[in-house]
């Protein structure tokens, strides 16, 4: 009886996944292995055509580049995410930073973005700024490439890097590193030998929060980038809107879905096997002590 | 002798605008055990982070070996600290938190190995090198703490309350472990504790603190025996008060009247005059307790009367609270030895005489509140 209480309790989220994120994932896949409509939308007939779509060089090209911007993003965000994470844990006034860091959760996405275009644009604030110290006459091109896809991508997913390390960094144990320094360790050396191993899971779950949303980035690469940014979100939409391609479309959003459940999946397993590794690490150890038949 | 001596002067700090180390001067010697002892927040954690480098003082200097180590970070001094949490590293197993200051020197593997196993067998824990710090009890992790804070071979060891954590049979052992430790080891033990047992029973010296000052230094016998200050009696073990008039002062004999109780003998130095009044103390257990009115034999011996408002039996002795007949309560223990030998008992209610010998008494400073 208990059990079926709990599920009647569980329902309504049951059925929220069914209808938001299990029968779209659904529609997705039977798409990707169906044949393409003439104007959009799907045949009802079975192909692979989709999938061997894919080889298409372009394609290629574009999934390497968004890794590639993805890992680069995400290495970025990380970095300046972890002192901002250590310094909210040792403040004093840790709800006010913790308040100042989700203000912009306020705004709404895209207009951010715009807010990013309004300050790199050709005649936007920094460039402003620029000719009014007479360092150029002529207006600095920020707009439209790579580095300012990654630099708004950085802004954007900094809060869901700092949030976690933060609650990691605030349950660390800060008389570890009185304890490093104590024995000889210089301040970095403390950082990294017992800082870093002590915060992992929060750097796993930070890297995770922002590779995989950065991975299936749309509008920022849309509206910050030029054709050297390009990125797989875009690519799908193309092939939706433009190119009416929806099983190619399908089978792409498939692949994306698969390489990032898989990249959790892989960093979920390879947890327990380290921590066993640490345990037992350097067997030559037990040695010494059994041959002294104790 | 190994170690190294530390010179405290005229040392202050301030967190804000709280002071908490008011001028403290404090001069330790090599090899010494020397503890630092009071209740919480009374700065004696802050004298020890100061020595170890992980506060800088706000005045005064702080000399190690005669050098000034002021603004020396705590990886480049010359001591090491058993934290009061052990601080040990989690994600390390006992070996390598033994082994990390090693592994920061960058000590070749074959070294390490060796030396790690030494220490760790100087603390009996060579069976658990490969556990993990969660997997090991109380005293195990404190041991290891130890071990770690020794490998380097610091000339000074700094204590934060170790045993702190530890459950009463277990800390008495630990105690008498690190007693053994400081003999084999030789250097200079620096113990903070609010445990005035832990203090008296290990150390060669003893600072007793209240709030940010250092309110006397001494032997724990000096500091047991001939406390300074009211604070200092009443913190180290129990003791009893009494307000004295002096009415006449002959050497080290000083007579004086307690209001209510009339003329009281103490033996001891003093510096106030005839006319002042000064706090005089004795011990529970230099007090005697008896049904009939003792014989004084015309020697210096003080006599109250009072009641027994509380006997509590505790095996080895009994505690009395005498009420005398001004209302004051006074403590008085009766060991137990001779208890067949048909000294009638006293119980609760009874009538009794308190009495003490004038040299067993000790005038202390007023604590100033």
């Amino acid at each position: 009886m208990k059990k079926q209480v709990g599920l009647y309790y569980s329902l309504p989220q049951i059925m929220w996944l069914l209808v938001f994120f299990a029968a779209p994932l659904g529609i997705i896949i039977a798409y990707s292995f169906l044949k393409k409509g003439l104007y959009g939308g799907v045949e009802p007939q079975f192909s692979l055509e989709a999938y061997t779509a894919m080889a298409n060089p372009n394609i290629l090209i574009v999934t390497w580049r968004t890794l590639k911007m993805s890992v680069i993003a995400t290495i970025l965000t990380l970095l300046i995410a972890l002192p901002c994470g250590y310094s909210i844990a040792r403040s004093q006034n840790q709800a006010m930073r913790l308040f100042l860091v989700i203000v912009p959760f306020w705004t709404n996405f895209l207009v951010r973005i715009y807010a990013w275009i309004a300050i790199l644009g050709n005649e936007g604030f920094l460039n402003d700024i620029i000719r009014a110290l007479h360092l150029r006459s002529e207006s600095v091109q920020f707009l439209y490439n790579q580095t300012a896809v990654i630099l708004v991508l950085v802004y954007m997913y900094l809060p869901y890097a700092i949030l976690p390390l933060f609650s990691t960094i605030d349950k660390f144990d800060f008389t570890l590193l009185d304890a490093a320094r104590d024995l000889g360790a210089s301040r970095f050396q403390s950082y990294v030998r017992i800082l870093l191993p002590n915060i992992k899971s929060g750097l796993v779950t930070a890297g995770l929060f922002t590779f995989v949303p950065i991975f299936g980035a749309y509008a920022v690469p849309l509206l910050i980038g030029g054709k050297d940014s390009y990125m797989l979100g875009n690519i799908i939409a193309d092939q939706l809107t433009k190119t009416r391609n929806w099983p190619l479309a399908s089978s792409i959003s498939m692949t994306v879905t698969i390489l990032t459940t898989g990249l959790v999946f892989l960093i979920a397993m390879r947890k327990p096997r380290e921590q066993k590794q640490v345990f037992d690490a350097d067997p030559g150890l037990i040695t010494p002590v059994a041959s002294g038949g104790r | 002798m190994k170690g190294a001596d530390v010179d405290i002067v005229g040392v202050s700090k301030f967190f804000g605008s709280f002071q908490a180390l008011k001028n403290v001067s404090l001069s330790i010697s090599k090899g010494e055990f020397f503890s630092l002892l009071g209740p919480s927040g009374c700065g004696k954690t802050t004298v020890l982070r100061l020595i170890g480098g992980f506060e800088e003082p706000d005045s005064g200097t702080i000399a190690i070996e005669g050098k000034n180590v002021i603004g020396l970070p705590p990886d480049k001094r010359h001591c090491n600290t058993v934290f009061q949490s052990y601080a040990l590293f989690p994600h390390l197993s006992v070996f390598e938190n033994v082994a990390f200051p090693l592994r920061i020197r960058k000590i070749p593997q074959q070294l390490v190995r060796e030396k790690v196993m030494r220490y760790l067998s100087l603390v009996q824990l060579e069976m658990h090198a490969a556990k993990k710090p969660s997997q090991l009890s109380g005293g195990q992790r404190q041991r290891v703490a130890i071990a770690r804070a020794l490998i380097n071979e610091p000339s000074i060891l700094l204590l934060d309350e170790p045993l702190s954590a530890l459950d009463a049979k277990l800390r008495q052992h630990m105690l008498m472990e690190l007693d053994a430790i400081h003999d084999k080891v030789g250097i200079t033990f620096i113990y903070v504790t609010h445990d005035q047992q832990e203090a008296l029973s290990v150390s060669d010296r003893i600072a007793v603190m209240n709030m940010g000052e250092v309110l006397q230094i001494g032997t724990p016998r000096q500091i047991y025996e001939n406390p300074a200050t009211e604070f200092v009696a009443r913190f180290i073990g129990e003791t009893n008060v009494f307000s004295l008039k002096i009415l006449s002062i002959d050497g080290t004999k000083i007579y004086g009247e307690v209001d209510g109780l009339g003329p009281m003998f103490v033996d001891d130095e003093t510096d106030a005059k005839p006319g002042e009044t000064v706090l005089a103390t004795i011990r529970p257990e230099k007090i005697r307790i008896s049904a009939d009115l003792p014989n004084t034999n015309g020697g210096r011996i003080n006599v109250l009367h009072g009641i027994v408002a509380e006997p509590i039996y505790s095996g080895f002795q009994t505690k009395y609270v005498v009420q005398l007949d001004t209302g004051m309560m006074v403590t008085v223990y009766r060991q137990h030895a001779n208890w067949s030998e048909g000294i009638p008992d006293i119980e609760w209610k009874d009538e009794v005489y308190l009495s003490f010998s004038a040299s067993d008494m000790v005038i202390v400073e007023m604590h100033e509140q």
